[in-house]
């Protein structure tokens, strides 16, 4: 018979080594992707930088892709919170509990299709829509992508910020409305920045979303290394970092590889950078409900 | 514009009015709740006097806070509510289709049991009422006027912009009676004000309340008799939904009809 107070250490030791391997793990990956893109890094400085990638010319300006990644999620963040939040503020405020019982697993099922069947019916069906009716250069364009990253997106968006309302406490609502506010005073003024963290964060997370969808993004993107001319047109083609990985790793070796590895310390960055910036606005909202400033 | 539409959609003069007698604020007419199909308020009948204090008391759950909670219509907010019967305020019928809750409840302002400041700085708290019914004052004199009323002002009054959750519960509670007073309302509603106070911010209530009725009329629900044979001048006493006994709080406590209230009120059950 083991006593409890050893059993109490072996278990907390049992979970302190599953947390430290997990960990482990994450920092071999940081560290592998790290010495990969090295060399790259090393030999081209801040040539992987500039606009002008060449694999004869031995050059690989990665900036295009770059631009194209931040391009396209911010896009299709102009579809998807819109029309995220104004379903979430639908699901968590005004529908019933049984139109909400129905709806929410189905939003949350949109979540779960493939992203090549979104990337195949933006090729197929949207990009060929857009270039019959309205006279496009391509069947590819950074709108396309957009329209479509911007649906993949909603679901996350949709549910996290369905979740954050909902957890705006009950009292605050009743207080405002027992003031005379209307229904859409009490959303407006009360429900919406009491969760405006959870809506930051639920924005950031489909943005990341967006940023590290590749099958879709490959197939419509026109995956063109050179900038949309002018910077802005979202009727041009281009290539977004993880597209080049995706499309480059097969046919590449030697210092290419390295190449894409410091494509992918790109992506990484961005989307450690978006994950803090998520971070803090948690815990300032936190501040807040607690009383301090 | 907007309030041409406003203007256009409610027709006041088609809600349904009565004449209630002098001095009578507000009426409770054979009122049914049912929170799905659990009925909450049985056929109650209650009448509000208006500058007077009337307490609702009785065991949990007897429907004292659904009740209070019927009088502004803040049961509208859950779903599975239905009601029947009628609430009259100054003669006009609460639950009229065409009653606008917005109207009723700037009206009919409430305190909540537990203390629900907004996580805004005070003065936003108090002027919060003013501005989304577009009521078009100096914030200031408002905001300091409300706050004296609600006998919170000298606390306050250096530190306007802090956050309202900073403040003591006591504090925070009659920030929220502040908040109440800012739409100017002629009934104040109280569910259980001080169940989350400690006694001294209780009596500080207590003595608010005596000096809220010299300008308001004022319905509270309170579980502690003690506190409603102090401030009230009526009681309602309710058990299982239903008003058992309503009268002059002297009467209640001191020579109650019903035999379940005499019970109730020796502390013999609830």
């Amino acid at each position: 018979m083991i006593s409890r107070s050893s059993k109490d250490k072996i278990i907390r030791f049992i979970f302190f080594g599953i947390a430290t391997f997990s960990i482990l793990i994450i920092s071999f990956i940081f560290l592998f992707l790290f010495s990969r893109a090295y060399p790259a890094i090393e030999e081209f400085g801040t040539g992987l930088l500039s606009n002008d990638w060449s694999v004869a010319r031995r050059e690989f300006g990665l900036f295009p892709a770059l631009y194209g990644s931040v391009f396209v999620a911010v896009g299709a963040l102009f579809v998807s919170v819109p029309l995220g939040l104004g379903a979430a503020i639908y699901l968590s405020e005004i529908a019933s509990n049984r139109v909400r019982m129905i709806l929410k697993p189905m939003i949350e099922l949109l979540a779960g299709i493939p992203s090549i069947v979104y990337g195949f019916i933006g090729a197929i069906l949207l990009g060929r829509f857009l270039y019959d009716t309205y006279n496009m250069r391509g069947v590819n364009s950074f709108f396309a992508a957009m329209l479509v990253l911007g649906v993949m997106a909603l679901p996350i968006i949709i549910s996290l910020s369905d979740d954050a309302m909902k957890s705006v406490p009950k009292d605050m609502k009743d207080a405002s409305l027992a003031l005379g506010a209307t229904k859409w005073q009490t959303i407006r003024n009360v429900t919406i920045p009491g969760a405006i963290s959870g809506i930051s964060s639920a924005v950031i997370m489909g943005m990341g979303r967006a940023i590290g969808e590749t099958m879709a993004v490959m197939l419509i993107i026109g995956s063109v290394m050179r900038m949309p001319v002018p910077f802005f047109d979202i009727f041009d083609t281009g290539h977004t970092l993880t597209a080049l990985i995706a499309v480059q790793m097969g046919e590449s070796h030697g210092i290419i590889i390295n190449v894409l590895f410091t494509a992918g310390v790109m992506l990484f960055t961005i989307v450690a950078i978006m994950s803090i910036i998520s971070d803090i606005l948690q815990t300032r909202t936190k501040q807040k409900y607690e009383g301090k400033r | 514009m907007l309030a041409k539409i406003r203007e256009f959609i409610k027709d006041e003069t088609k809600c349904e009015r009565i004449d209630l007698p002098e001095n009578t604020k507000m009426r409770v007419q054979d009122f049914d709740l049912w929170y799905d199909d659990t009925q909450a308020l049985k056929s109650v009948d209650m009448d509000v006097e208006e500058y007077k204090v009337t307490a609702i008391i009785g065991p949990s759950g007897c429907g004292k806070s659904t009740l209070i909670r019927s009088l502004n219509r803040m049961n509208d907010t859950i779903p599975s509510v239905r009601t029947e019967g009628k609430v009259w305020l100054d003669g006009y019928n609460v639950y009229d289709e065409v009653t606008d809750c917005v109207d009723i409840r700037r009206k009919v302002g409430m305190v909540f049991q537990k203390p629900n400041p907004f996580p805004f700085s005070i003065e936003d708290n108090v002027f919060y009422g003013c501005e989304v019914n577009g009521m078009d004052m100096d914030k200031e004199k408002k905001v300091k006027k409300c706050l004296k009323d609600a006998a919170l002002w000298e606390e306050v009054n250096d530190r306007l912009d802090e956050n309202a959750l900073s403040l003591s519960g006591g504090q925070q509670q009659r920030l929220c009676i502040a908040r109440a007073l800012a739409t100017e309302p002629e009934v104040i509603l109280m569910d259980e004000p001080c169940s989350a106070l400690d006694p001294i911010a209780t009596a500080k209530i207590e003595d608010l309340i005596d000096e809220l009725k010299n300008h308001y009329t004022v319905v509270i629900v309170t579980h502690n008799m003690q506190q409603a044979a102090r401030v009230s001048d009526y009681t309602a006493y309710m058990y299982l939904g239903e008003l058992i006994e309503f009268g002059d709080t002297t009467q209640i406590f001191e020579n109650p009809q019903e035999n379940s209230t005499e019970k109730y009120i020796t502390g013999r059950f609830g």
